[in-house]
């Protein structure tokens, strides 16, 4: 069975954590620069605030409303992050981490008897250590616990928070009440052609045959499709859609104990999610770098670490993103390991494609034309012709963050002061 | 303090990550560095934090706890893992304030105790917005 955690308005819940005072109170978080909103508590999505709304234009609206804004604290968020991570490996050796407040588990069914409570365990362990609340999805599928969290999501009193799918009844009773638009994986293109062939809900695409979806769409849909009928398609190690973060994970061919071949793949995976990240016109916040050894190998030491950073700057430069992490890769490597996978997982994006951000964009202003030409010539030629040498990048400009919170967890001189 | 049970802890000038602990006692003159009794450094890290997911950091401001120990500007190590009982020392969220206090868990309901004669208890109601926050496990003073 797999299990979806998901933190609920992860940005302003770890705000709250600090700041009780707001745990009712509609919180906006802004992007890098304060230019628009990110993010939003409960209360203020109920206001009406949306998504991206420029700063500037909804101070009025803040004040009328009384909705505390705070500049975006990728420092707490990438420690609060590390903390949900960690605690999840507890429950199983087999974590994915999707995205900075999100993570795949695979659970064992056989020691797990009771998966609702289990669920329920997760939840309050996470709640209770680190002060954050989840929603958990539990279900046969990858794709159906996204399904399930939803629900849990949705309906916190009925279901406590945790929702499991574990028969055909209820997979059919959440599937006709999940809109299409809100399957994981279905963008707006599809979105639209789905309507137009009468779609709706979930239920109505698993009603589909296989040969008609694979035939107007192609494989990735029909695997969706199996998903959502709890046929087991979707594995962790698969790459799949992704919204909120981008991923490059791999195995390598052999296994590697020098730190120079390791930087090397990193490097590699770092610049492949920077194409990714330029590709939809996405920057990120964080990185999130795993390494793992041999698991096969009964008589080497197995390892498996990830660390998070925390960006200075929203950035889809490979330069910048390669960078940090390598340095990363510095932090987390231990000598003597048969390393076997490594991975890099950009997330906390936001859109890049924001003329007003542009003048305090802190990227170094090289970098944007040289990513286009690298993209460009790659694309013209084929493959990854044009790759990157070590660069120093230079100094970066200040940001604009005027509701910034502190650092609580990351900086000594910042944390909490208690009476 | 008797000597006796005096044991080193070696400062090592070459790294700064910590001291090497040698375990092997001094009442026979000089401890023998011998690699075989030298053992993981002592970290602080490893002795002031059980829990590392559920561990964060806080400063007093104040004296309202002299008595137990916790002085102006002290750090507070705080397990959020640790249930709240009876007599544990609690950092609390009350009515829009942080503050630290002395559980006190009576008949007639919740009491923050201070511990210096200055200060009252405080008794929780239902009038109050009250969550406590996490549990102090040690204070790290500086000298």
């Amino acid at each position: 069975m797999f299990a979806l955690v998901d933190c609920n308005n992860f940005y302003a819940s770890c705000e709250r954590v600090f700041q009780p005072q707001f745990r009712n109170t509609p919180i906006a978080i802004l992007s890098n620069n304060d230019g628009c909103v990110i993010a939003r508590s409960d209360e203020a999505k109920a206001i009406g605030l949306p998504m991206g709304a420029p700063a500037f234009k909804y101070k009025a609206f803040f004040k009328e409303n009384n909705i505390q804004v705070f500049s975006s604290n990728y420092p707490l968020y990438g420690d609060m992050s590390s903390r949900v991570m960690n605690i999840l490996q507890q429950f199983s050796p087999d974590v994915e981490v999707y995205s900075i407040d999100e993570a795949f588990l695979v659970l064992n069914t056989i020691e797990n008897d009771n998966l609702k409570e289990l669920g329920h365990e997760i939840r309050n362990r996470i709640l209770q250590w680190t002060g954050l609340p989840t929603s958990v999805g539990i279900a046969s599928t990858k794709a159906l616990s996204k399904v399930a969290n939803k629900i849990a999501r949705k309906f916190p009193e009925k279901t406590g928070g945790t929702f499991v799918i574990d028969s055909d009844e209820k997979r059919t009773k959440a599937l006709k009440w999940t809109k299409i638009k809100d399957v994981w994986g279905i963008g707006r293109q599809l979105q639209k052609r789905l309507t137009q062939q009468n779609i709706h809900t979930a239920y109505d695409f698993t009603q589909l045959s296989d040969a008609w979806v694979k035939n107007n769409f192609s494989i990735t849909e029909l695997n969706l499709k199996k998903d959502l009928e709890g046929v087991v398609t979707l594995t962790l190690e698969d790459d799949h859609p992704v919204k909120k973060s981008i991923a490059t994970t791999r195995s390598f061919e052999n296994t590697y104990t020098d730190i120079k071949d390791i930087k090397e793949r990193v490097a590699t995976f770092a610049n492949s999610c920077s194409e990714k990240l330029r590709d939809q016109n996405s920057s990120c916040n964080m990185l999130i770098i795993l390494l793992q050894s041999s698991r096969f190998e009964k008589n080497t030491p197995s390892y498996k670490n990830s660390i998070t950073v925390v960006l200075p700057y929203a950035t889809n430069s490979s330069l910048t993103i390669a960078k940090y992490a390598t340095k990363a890769v510095t932090q987390i490597f231990k000598k003597g390991i048969n390393y076997k996978r490594a991975g890099v997982i950009v997330t906390g994006l936001v859109t890049t494609d924001n003329h007003q951000l542009d003048m305090f964009e802190s990227e170094n202003p090289k970098h944007k034309p040289l990513m286009k030409t690298i993209d460009n010539l790659n694309k013209k030629y084929g493959g990854n012709k044009l790759k990157l040498a070590n660069q120093d990048l230079e100094k970066t400009w200040k940001m604009r963050q005027e509701h910034l919170s502190k650092q609580y967890t990351t900086q000594f001189n910042e944390i909490l002061i208690i009476k | 303090m008797t000597t006796e049970a005096l044991t080193f802890f070696t400062p090592d000038t070459q790294e700064s990550e910590g001291a090497i602990f040698f375990d092997t006692g001094i009442s026979c003159g000089f401890p023998s560095p011998a690699d075989d009794f030298k053992q993981e450094r002592i970290s602080l890290d490893r002795e002031l934090i059980k829990n590392k997911e559920a561990t964060f950091f806080a400063r007093v401001s104040g004296q309202s706890m002299i008595g137990a120990g916790l002085d102006d500007n002290d750090l507070l190590v705080i397990d959020r893992s640790i249930a709240p009982t009876n007599n544990k020392i609690a950092v609390c969220f009350l009515d829009g304030e942080f503050t630290v206090k002395r559980l006190r868990v009576e008949n007639d309901g919740v009491w923050l105790q201070p511990e210096n004669p200055d200060y009252q208890p405080i008794q929780i109601t239902s009038e109050n917005n009250f969550v406590i926050w996490g549990i102090v496990t040690n204070v790290v003073k500086k000298l």
